[in-house]
């Protein structure tokens, strides 16, 4: 056998994970956390669940636990009481997960950019304990329920 | 052999695994989609269930550093077992009515407590204050519910004149009589505790306690708890129909007709549980035991008493 033969590499799981993101895309439960929120982005989340939108049509439900939750719904500057938090949130989220930061400031801290009381922007604090973490941006001040649902549809189609 | 094949046959295919899950996550696409229609919305695709359990089976399983682990891994089979015995002996009781044996109400009835005792079990195991919550509101309800569930059986059984076995009691339809239609408006509302719909989620209050007895579940032992649920949806309002409406025929028209009984008293369930707020745990045993005893203990005179003097309609 020569020694310049190159083995091909292998892709192991490939097939077993993409069922799994598969189904995961079908069926995306969502835990809302608030880091510091103003509530605005809070009120249009939860008019993706009214009749209106009706995010349920996509197999999204919002559940209570983030031990249930397959996507972070998170609004907010990360302030500096909310941080720790943040961390053992994501912590306790079965992986695969995703992040999605709603609305200007959980994007990048908004106008609240250099406050004494933030810690940064969400990217940043979920980066520290899990540097290929999934996140995903919607900005807007706030967003609007069909633009949250553009970006999400989008995020699941990179995935 | 061929008895052990068909038992296996039984308990893994017709009545028992696979069938019940099929059906059970058809049903709970149902509840999904009459909540929806109820609420003015569109409601979740047919297969919904079905990619929520393949979701939760690729995820990840946590477990609490502070739970003991056996029970905590344990305690959703247990609950499936009891779930799959009582959905095999009801199919077997529906479907070949000369297998069954006397007193098999009884054991279907023990077979009922398993799924909320092992909810009890596996929650007081995962060490999480939530779930601690969920475990005693838990515990409350079944002392709650059981009481009247077992009278309005009692009062089937004198009904038919002491019968003790499914297949034999499907042959009568107690409920058209008084104290049959308390008794079975009773159970109903008993199954509507067992399967935790709204009235009385105090235990799984997803607004309160954060979903309390499974707060701490997640991946493949949620699945579970999720399909032993989807399986109970089958299984109680089959129970119900069995005992109260008159049964399942195997065949033709009064199979349809049976078909039609389960549907009606599923949606009697979804109808009450997206018109009802929840309540509190002590207005809860306050219904059971004292409205639903009150009631349940009249039901049980008026039937013996009809019962004595030959009128049926009592």
């Amino acid at each position: 056998m020569p020694a310049t033969a190159k083995r091909e590499p292998r892709q192991t799981g490939h097939e077993f994970m993409s069922w799994k993101i598969w189904s995961l895309k079908k069926s995306v439960w969502v835990f809302h956390v608030n880091t510091g929120a103003c509530n605005n982005c809070d009120i249009e989340i939860v008019n993706l669940l009214t009749p209106k939108f009706d995010i349920e049509r996509f197999g999204m439900k919002l559940v209570g636990s983030p031990r249930h939750a397959d996507a972070l719904l998170v609004t907010g500057v990360v302030t500096a009481q909310a941080a720790p938090r943040l961390r053992e949130v994501y912590r306790q989220t079965p992986k695969p997960c995703v992040v999605f930061a709603m609305g200007a400031c959980a994007c990048d801290t908004g106008v609240f950019y250099n406050g004494y009381h933030v810690v940064g922007p969400v990217d940043k604090i979920i980066r520290e304990i899990d540097p290929n973490a999934i996140i995903a941006y919607v900005p807007g001040c706030p967003p609007k329920p069909e633009a949250m649902i553009s970006g999400v549809v989008k995020a699941l189609s990179v995935l | 052999m061929i008895e052990a094949m068909q038992n296996l046959f039984w308990i893994l295919i017709f009545p028992g695994f696979v069938f019940t899950v099929a059906l059970g996550l058809v049903a709970s696409w149902i509840v999904r989609k009459v909540s929806a229609l109820v609420q003015w919305r569109v409601g979740p695709p047919l297969f919904q269930p079905f990619y929520d359990i393949m979701k939760l089976m690729g995820k990840e399983i946590l477990i609490p550093q502070d739970a003991q682990r056996t029970v905590f891994l344990a305690a959703p089979l247990v609950g499936l077992a009891g779930v799959l015995l009582l959905s095999t002996i009801l199919g077997v009781a529906a479907f070949w009515p000369e297998e069954t044996f006397v007193g098999d109400i009884i054991v279907a009835i023990y077979l009922m407590v398993l799924p909320s005792l092992a909810l009890i079990l596996g929650s007081s195991a995962s060490a999480s204050p939530h779930a601690t919550i969920g475990t005693s509101r838990e515990m409350k309800l079944v002392m709650g519910y059981e009481l009247p569930l077992v009278l309005a059986f009692i009062v089937v059984i004198i009904k038919t004149g002491g019968q003790l076995n499914l297949a034999e009691i499907a042959g009568y339809t107690p409920a058209l009589s008084i104290s049959g239609m308390l008794a079975f408006l009773a159970a109903l509302l008993c199954v509507q505790a067992k399967l935790g719909f709204v009235p009385f989620d105090i235990a799984e209050s997803e607004t309160e306690v954060a979903s309390g007895i499974i707060i701490e579940y997640s991946g493949a032992l949620l699945a579970a708890w999720k399909l032993m649920h989807a399986m109970m949806l089958v299984a109680l309002p089959l129970f119900l129909v069995m005992v109260f409406l008159g049964g399942f025929g195997t065949a033709g028209w009064p199979l349809v007709w049976g078909i039609g009984k389960y549907v009606l008293v599923l949606v009697l369930l979804i109808l009450i549980k997206n018109t009802n707020p929840r309540v509190r745990i002590d207005q809860a045993m306050k219904f059971f035991w004292v409205y639903c005893g009150i009631a349940l203990a009249a039901a049980v005179v008026l039937a013996s008493i009809g019962n004595y003097y030959g009128i049926s309609w009592l």
